[in-house]
């Protein structure tokens, strides 16, 4: 493999290193977001279970997949 | 609110085919550049990804304008997000054009170059968004000032883009004048199809962290509510 190809080669990966380690935050993110609305539904289902009623709306379903 | 997400995964898709293909001609398809040889392969993502950082500060000041003109406040997300995906291209256009200068100048960067002092001007500016946010308190003030900052930003895109058309003694080089593409047709096809791939991919990963922005926003509303 001759120095040009190395740092051409290396161009592309840092691009891919990039946008995977963005994947990577973004999952991360993203089972934040899961948590949050999981405990939300679950405060929303004790409050209902306790006879009291919801103080706020049920929210739209959640689609985060890609 | 719609939190379905069709045009996220459509776009990822177009995005993950185009660069596939684009960066496969690029490798094995393309002849070699008769100056630069092999290195100039890097041409087929450098400047996609530059144009594409371009595209998306330019979109996050087209949505700073409609929140400035019409006061919705989804503009403001959306062009937050939009700056937010111009500076991942920002950081991939700066390292990426390090490793060609690299390889072409035998340096890794160049401050006698206005191309790509401007360039990293237009990336320090829209990297101060961010802390220009994040030091305000949320709501119509901080939505504001942050639509006037990504306005006055993109007045750079053009200073930066016509810089090298202006400049003197550069290295850097100019490869559409206006005279068209300098480059064979076979290398503009290979170019262009990395940059539709390149538009793609900011478009899917701007229509996915819209969307996580959204839910987050949606979110802390049900905790306030709850509280």
């Amino acid at each position: 493999m001759t120095t040009a190809e190395k740092y051409v080669t290396a161009a592309y990966l840092v691009v891919l290193a990039v946008v995977l380690l963005y994947v990577v935050i973004y999952a991360f993110k993203l089972a934040r977001l899961e948590r949050e609305v999981l405990r939300l539904a679950r405060l929303a289902a004790e409050r209902r279970e306790a006879g009291e009623a919801p103080r706020v709306e049920p929210a739209e379903p959640v689609r985060t997949s890609i | 609110m719609s939190l379905r997400n069709n045009r996220g995964v459509a776009l990822a898709s177009t995005a993950a085919l185009l660069l596939l293909a684009g960066i496969s001609l690029a490798f094995f398809w393309v002849p070699d550049d008769v100056d630069q040889g092999f290195s100039q392969r890097i041409f087929y993502i450098h400047v996609p990804v530059a144009l594409t950082a371009y595209a998306c500060f330019g979109w996050g000041a087209w949505k700073a304008l409609r929140l400035l003109w019409t006061g919705e406040v989804r503009y403001d997300l959306e062009s937050y997000t939009a700056v937010h995906m111009g500076v991942i291209f920002g950081i991939l256009t700066l390292v990426t054009g390090s490793i060609w200068a690299r390889i072409s100048w035998g340096v890794w960067w160049s401050w006698g170059e206005r191309q790509l002092v401007l360039f990293l001007v237009l990336f320090l500016f829209y990297s101060a968004y961010f802390m220009l946010r994040y030091s305000t308190e949320p709501g119509p003030r901080r939505e504001r000032m942050s639509a006037v900052y990504a306005l006055f930003g993109v007045v750079l895109i053009p200073v930066s883009f016509l810089a090298i058309r202006l400049a003197e003694g550069f290295i850097h080089p100019t490869v559409f004048t206006r005279d068209g593409p300098q480059m064979a047709g076979s290398m503009f096809f290979v170019f262009c199809v990395c940059f539709a791939g390149t538009l793609a991919l900011a478009g899917a990963l701007y229509a996915n962290e819209l969307l996580g922005k959204r839910v987050d926003a949606s979110l802390r509303e049900l905790e306030e509510a709850r509280a």
